[in-house]
């Protein structure tokens, strides 16, 4: 009970003095987890829209996969882009590994099947109901594609959500490729894991309390936002 | 090409005609899902002029036998074919179809009728003063700049009509329009479709409102269970058609 007022005393204390280090970490936290949403988005609305309105062999497996895909074990991306990006490997003359960029492309990996699965599913629906006006105005799927995503833009944003939760909350992906570098790769959940080992609960809980808080905030902004939106267009 | 309106519209005519995508022609066509046939080897031909009402009763096949003509879903044997001098170019882009159900775009009303003009090419410049004015002859105007989804249900089938209106379509297919509107909103609807007949749209309708087909029907199509069982002026056909199922359909018992 000590560990929990003492790990809130702590994160309003870190909250109302703009601690620094608070600052830097949560800003790199959010700057790595947008940025690979961003990617994820540019990549898995499109894929996800192709996906629900092309016919081509193997699209049933292919969506089982994405679907699959969504679980993806965050050490597992972490791993394989640490071996693609180390020394040794394919990439490694890039010299990414114990950057962000290399969270980033470790958390868009992660996004990209949650998001495109996601449009996937919400295109689909959408397609059954649009298709034959669409067609009888002479847009075939490739056309109506921008259409659609436009469309369904209010549910999508919700798909864009759930990918952001994804990378944000996730720690196993960031903490193998970027290393939790102080002041270079250190973000609030690889902060939370590094304070718990060193048996400093008051700090970890605390920042747990601001990871926890941003979500809120930016679901419950974004909800406000989809509401007045969605009253409006319907 | 004859208008059997009295007098066609002050409007000058958009729809050029003298390079009609008309006849239609249907020769023995045949649709089939799911082991039942739903079209049953129709064949018929539809000249340019007139106002044609595919009538039967529900299940008869009517909107299955308008998305064929339209090209939407392909026959399972038989043809559709434009017949027209316009044959070489792509007769799918002088066609157009509203539905039972209006399909509207989530955005504005005037968004809606420019996004299916950009689909059909028309170029950027002219795009807009087409869409204001069939919004003004639709009634809709006032509707310009509001969702299309919060329109009342008759003004959004007005909408679905203006949209294809401003295409220029020399021929509009129509699938019951109505069937879900209320009188103020039927007039509505069967009004502006009666000004795009004069100015020279040929319209294709179904419905199973039969004060609606004698309302709007030059000629008759009559189906039943995937058949055509008579294809006739609309006079003759109401005072005494030639089918047993098509007598008990006027009376109102026909059984099925």
């Amino acid at each position: 009970m000590t560990d929990i007022s003492a790990a809130f005393a702590t994160a309003i204390h870190l909250l109302i003095t703009l601690d620094a280090n608070l600052l830097e970490i949560v800003g790199l936290s959010l700057q790595v987890s947008f940025s690979a949403v961003a990617l994820a988005a540019v990549i898995g609305l499109p894929m996800g829209a192709a996906l629900a309105l092309f016919k081509f062999p193997g699209r049933g497996t292919l969506t089982v996969m994405l679907n699959a895909l969504m679980g993806l074990p965050p050490v597992v991306v972490g791993l394989v882009v640490y071996l693609l990006l180390s020394r040794s490997g394919p990439l490694g003359v890039l010299g990414l590994l114990f950057t962000p960029t290399a969270m980033i492309i470790a958390q868009a990996i992660l996004v990209t099947p949650i998001i495109a699965a996601l449009t996937r599913q919400v295109v689909a629906d959408l397609w059954i109901e649009y298709a034959e006006q669409m067609r009888s105005l002479g847009a075939g799927p490739l056309r109506a594609v921008p259409a659609l995503l436009y469309d369904a833009r209010f549910t999508l944003v919700t798909a864009v959500l759930a990918g952001f939760g994804r990378a944000s909350a996730e720690v196993g992906a960031v903490m193998i490729v970027g290393g939790n570098i102080d002041h270079v790769t250190r973000v609030m959940t690889t902060a939370i894991a590094l304070e718990v080992s060193k048996g400093d609960l008051a700090l970890a809980l605390g920042l747990g309390i601001v990871l926890i808080g941003l979500s809120l905030a930016i679901n419950a902004a974004t909800f406000a936002a989809k509401q007045r939106a969605e009253a409006t267009w319907n | 090409m004859e208008l059997n309106a009295p007098s066609a519209a002050p409007e000058a005519k958009r729809i050029k005609t003298s390079n009609s995508i008309l006849p239609l022609r249907v020769e023995n066509l045949l649709y089939e899902a799911n082991g039942q046939r739903l079209i049953d080897n129709m064949s018929f031909t539809l000249n340019a002029g007139p106002r044609s009402v595919i009538l039967g009763p529900n299940g008869a096949g009517k909107s299955l036998l308008l998305r064929l003509c339209h090209g939407l879903i392909a026959p399972s044997a038989g043809t559709v074919t434009w017949q027209g001098a316009n044959v070489a170019s792509d007769a799918a882009t002088h066609q157009a179809m509203v539905f039972q159900r209006p399909v509207l775009l989530r955005r504005s009303v005037i968004a809606n009728v420019l996004y299916g003009l950009k689909l059909k090419g028309t170029p950027r410049a002219e795009r807009a003063e087409i869409a204001d004015d069939v919004l003004a002859r639709t009634g809709l105007a006032r509707f310009r700049d509001t969702p299309a989804r919060l329109l009342s249900g008759g003004e959004q089938q007005k909408l679905a009509l203006a949209r294809a209106w401003a295409l220029g379509p020399q021929v509009l297919f129509l699938d019951e329009p109505t069937s879900n509107l209320d009188p103020a909103a039927t007039h509505a609807v069967e009004s502006i479709c009666r000004h795009m007949h004069d100015e020279g749209t040929r319209l294709i309708m179904t419905t199973h409102d039969l004060g609606q087909a004698k309302r709007i029907a030059d000629d008759v199509l009559f189906i039943h269970k995937g058949r055509l069982l008579e294809h006739t002026p609309a006079d003759p056909f109401f005072e005494i058609p030639a089918s047993g199922e098509a007598a008990a359909f006027l009376r109102g018992d026909l059984r099925w």
